[in-house]
């Protein structure tokens, strides 16, 4: 018998809640059972995980914070959103850490019992907030959540101490599904799944606190009104979650199907790309070979090995990761093997911020490596997005015999959002050609280059008859033989850039969102998609001439770029980095351009954007 | 057409290519080269099945000597690239060529970790204890006080023992030939290759130019026979002209004794290349200097376990099917 909320507010489009506490707390695991039972509610969703690079912080402490934010909606969400309407905050420091972030008005509910003397010094707190009228702008839903918890599950039998309070942010979710109009059932589900035959006593209080908090929410008419959101039109099909690196790893896999290849995935742990290698390590039954080299260079360097043995080759990697790669990457280049290389882009430089996001790793894909190395760069766009870039990845490696880098970062890596799942039989196979015969009479020459692509043979170890020797040392064109001649490296050099631009004629040409032309355009790559996207949209809202163009390749660039940016009286590049790409147009198509950069360690907001548009336009 | 394999007996010229050989004339590596060649021939494994990889420095120019597949890859990797062509494609016979510089300076990391998984590679590291390519610098295996281009005053650094180093790593079959011993060197090469697992084969290798005579204490015709001991499977460790010395274990080290004086056969150390206690202590001689193979054993192959568990997995979990993969975990349907 569920009792109305008192108050019903009108219905919302779209609602940020922001999950908080100290980070073994469980926060991730609640955000992460909250978005499921959003999407299975059939809401969209954009997530955006933050945790502290260390894996225990001191407990309590501001740095020891961990947090889930979600934008739900009940319309195309496209970013994890600006600002938190609903804070759950579980101890002081979260809230600390969590209160700049919140808008006047918002509501936050907070765990009274973790206000204690200690915490509250911990977190730097002089005074008591819920106590001294600091939080008077905002709506504070105090609920003494440890001791709710305890009383809800003192009774399950067989339940170690230590795990009473470990279930308290499971009452704290039931207390939100409550509030948001959510059932519980896919988080109970998912609890027998994960604890109930490993560990029953732990499933039973977990399930217990879950109700417990949701049928707090039904009594204790804490709240004047329910987050009433209605569900979105998805086009008809069967959809998941995806987060990015669940997204890569699966597309690499559908990526060597498709070319009936083993893959090969070479790595060493490094944040944050692991997962990348968690979520195809278990896969040997897809032949997935997955390869936890001694370091990032050897992990490079066997890629390279499989790729000349015939495998579909990758690695995953972050920045500092990449620095190591960069000799076997330009090995690749130089022997002309395809292979498929993702950097999860980290702040840097050097260890910088290892969990959190930054896109300063552009530059160094296209140029970090000694010589003229022109190989590939894409960029996914969105967490489901990225499933497509990695088969589009291997297509143009396999294509051009060519190393291609696939700029990820560590907000597409660990974000989510519904994902429309495809039918593997429409996935086009990727044609791969392995010789088995010479192509020059009674010789076989490994550098004779297919005259549309410039590509090179693929020809494979164990293939009669054609023998040959690769390297890293200049070639005769043709033979392959080592050869330091003037003529042959200058017509090598431009051949290896030749195939790489050739690649421009089969790539799709940049599509723009909004007008054709006028006023600005909003340029970006990578994750900041979501971010740009809704602030153009709502600037056009307002009647402004802006559009957006977004690359998902970025070397070869489609071959419209050029065009398109001469349209618009002025351009301008987010990046979370100082004006990478900025610097790109600039020198390739020798136009002015409007930077905007953030290098926080996280994304943009959509206001940040909106308002660097609004001051272009209009001048406000 | 197709080609179809020559069943013919193939010989040490199939194994060379068109490319004209660049070392300095008196290299070493001209006699290694050709017991390589000569041993490929007599494998009776069709020349499309080898894979020569090197990394950077005077020997690993090699594959392009070699008519067979190669890879002249990066300074210190080729052994992380060699596990990656085995990885891939099992089938092939895979041979790294290697110098001191290459496999025990930069590229030391990936040799121990390559040992260490025991892939079915081949790993022949010429040791001549100096850079040669780069004209001169002591390298990990030139000894203390070698005076070089970079050590003008003499080296200050401790040399690394290779067959210590790939022992300690847990190599599954570890040896030692010389340049200019070349039936021993080939019967060696042949034992590796036989190896199943990963064989680690030190070639002690004069260097004309920059180190020259480093080895010829050991490779001299007229001092030879006193100064290095053959290790055979099963024999007492006899040596000199007349096989007159021998080496006993006296204290728990080895000493050298002159048989019917000090010693009788039966109190020579019998070799067993099973046991990693005597690898060690012959590794640790160096005169009399060991050559022949120090210490092997056979283990599970690195491929064959990764191999075998894709082959369990497939059997418990059936093949993967991407249908499956794309809709584990939680999903919904809009009508």
């Amino acid at each position: 018998m569920e009792k109305e909320a008192p108050l019903e507010a009108p219905v919302w489009q779209r609602v940020v809640v922001r999950f908080a506490g100290d980070s073994g707390d469980g926060m991730q695991l609640t955000g992460n059972q909250f978005s499921l039972a959003s999407v299975l509610a059939h809401r969209d969703i954009s997530t955006l995980p933050e945790f502290p690079a260390e894996i225990r912080a001191p407990a309590g402490t501001l740095g020891g914070v961990s947090a889930f934010q979600i934008q739900v909606g009940g319309q195309d969400v496209l970013t994890p959103g600006d600002q938190p309407d609903v804070l759950v905050a579980m101890n002081p420091a979260s809230l600390k850490v969590s209160l700049p972030e919140l808008p006047r008005g918002a509501l936050i509910i907070v765990n009274t019992d973790a206000f204690t003397p200690a915490n509250l010094k911990k977190a730097g707190y002089t005074t008591n907030p819920l106590e001294d009228g600091s939080l008077r702008d905002y709506q504070v839903i105090p609920v003494p959540i440890t001791r709710l918890n305890r009383e809800a599950v003192k009774d399950v039998e067989g339940l170690d101490k230590k795990f009473i309070d470990r279930s308290k942010n499971f009452f704290a979710l039931g207390l939100v599904y409550w509030l948001f109009d959510l059932k519980p059932d896919p988080t109970l589900a998912w609890i027998d799944r994960k604890f109930g035959k490993r560990n029953p006593a732990v499933a039973e209080a977990n399930k217990r606190a879950l109700m417990a908090g949701y049928n707090y929410g039904i009594t204790a008419e804490l709240f004047q009104h329910r987050y009433r959101i209605p569900s979105v039109d998805f086009p008809p099909g069967t959809y998941r979650r995806i987060t990015g690196n669940e997204a890569l790893a699966m597309g690499l896999v559908t990526a060597a199907q498709k070319a009936g290849k083993m893959l090969f995935y070479g790595a060493y742990p490094i944040t944050p790309a692991s997962d990348i290698l968690h979520h195809l390590a278990p896969l040997r039954h897809y032949d997935v070979l997955t390869f936890q080299a001694e370091d990032e260079i050897a992990a490079m360097a066997a890629a390279v090995g499989a790729a000349f043995a015939g495998a579909f080759a990758a690695v995953g990697t972050s920045g500092p990761g990449m620095l190591l790669k960069a000799e076997a990457l330009n090995l690749a280049v130089m022997a002309e093997l395809p292979l498929v290389v993702i950097d999860v882009q980290r702040g840097g430089p050097s260890t910088g911020l290892p969990t959190k996001v930054e896109q300063a790793d552009l530059l160094m894909a296209l140029f970090g490596r000694n010589g003229e190395s022109p190989l590939v760069v894409v960029a996914p766009s969105t967490p489901a997005d990225a499933f497509d870039m990695a088969i589009e990845a291997f297509r143009l490696a396999v294509r051009a015999m060519t190393p291609v880098v696939l700029l990820s970062d560590g907000f597409l890596a660990n974000s989510s959002e519904p994902w429309r799942i495809p039918d593997p039989e429409d996935i086009p196979p990727i044609p791969v050609r392995h010789p088995s015969v010479r192509n020059n009479g009674g010789r076989f020459l490994p550098y004779k280059r297919d005259p549309e692509t410039l590509a090179r043979p693929w020809a494979i170890p164990g293939t009669p008859g054609l023998e040959h020797r690769i390297g890293g040392l200049e070639k005769e064109p043709e033979t392959g033989n080592v050869s330091y001649d003037p003529q042959h490296h200058q017509r090598m050099v431009k051949e290896r850039a030749e195939k790489i631009e050739r690649l421009a004629g089969v790539i799709p040409e940049a599509e723009v969102f909004g007008p054709e032309e006028g006023d600005l355009l909003v340029v970006g790559w990578g994750s900041t998609f979501g971010a740009i996207r809704e602030a153009v949209r709502q600037a056009q809202d307002q009647g402004l001439s802006v559009a957006h163009m977004h690359l998902r390749y970025l070397n070869p660039m489609p071959r419209n770029v050029g065009q398109v940016l001469k349209r618009y009286k002025h351009v301008l590049v987010p990046e979370l980095n100082m004006g990478q790409l900025a610097w790109l147009l600039q020198a390739r198509y020798l136009v002015p351009v409007e930077k905007l950069n953030k290098v926080q360690g996280r994304p943009f907001k959509t206001v940040e954007i909106l308002k660097a548009i609004e001051q272009m336009v209009d001048g406000r | 057409m197709t080609l179809t394999v020559n069943p013919k007996v193939l010989t040490k010229k199939d194994f060379a290519s068109d490319q004209t050989v660049r070392w300095c004339p008196g290299c070493g590596d001209y006699a290694i080269l050709s017991t390589v060649q000569k041993v490929f021939a007599q494998l009776g494994l069709p020349r499309e099945k080898f894979v020569v990889v090197s990394g950077i420095g005077c020997s690993s120019r090699f594959p392009y000597y070699m008519n067979t597949y190669g890879f002249h890859t990066i300074h210190g990797r080729a052994p992380a690239v060699a596990t990656g062509i085995k990885l891939a494609n099992p089938d092939l016979s895979v041979w790294v060529v290697t110098g001191d510089g290459d496999a025990l300076s930069i590229g030391g990391n990936h040799l121990i970790h390559a040992a260490r998984r025991n892939a079915d590679i081949k790993v022949l590291l010429f040791n001549n204890a100096i850079y040669g390519l780069t004209k001169g610098q002591l390298s990990p295996t030139s000894p203390r006080g070698m005076k070089t281009k970079s050590s003008p005053y003499g080296s200050v650094e401790r040399p690394v023992n290779p067959i210590h180093l790939t022992l300690g790593a847990g190599a599954t079959f570890v040896a030692r030939t010389v340049d200019v011993f070349q039936s021993h060197m080939a019967e060696t090469l042949e034992a590796a290759y036989r190896h199943k697992g990963f064989a680690f084969v030190e070639i002690l290798q004069n260097c004309v130019i920059f180190n020259h005579g480093m080895w010829f204490p050991y490779t001299e015709r007229d001092r030879r026979h006193d100064h290095v001991v053959y290790l055979e499977p099963g024999k007492p460790l006899r040596f000199g002209k007349a096989q007159e010395k021998g080496l006993v274990m006296k204290d728990g080290k080895m000493e050298t004794v002159i048989l019917g004086e000090d010693a009788a056969e039966e109190d020579l150390v019998v070799h067993d290349p099973s046991s990693p206690a005597l690898a060690f202590m012959l590794g640790q001689l160096r005169d009399p200097l060991p050559v022949g193979v120090f210490y092997q054993v056979e283990q599970p192959t690195y491929e064959e376990w990764m191999y075998r568990q894709m082959e369990d997995v497939k059997r418990q979990k059936g093949k993967g099917d991407l249908k499956a993969l794309y809709h584990a975990g939680d999903t919904w349907v809009v009508e």
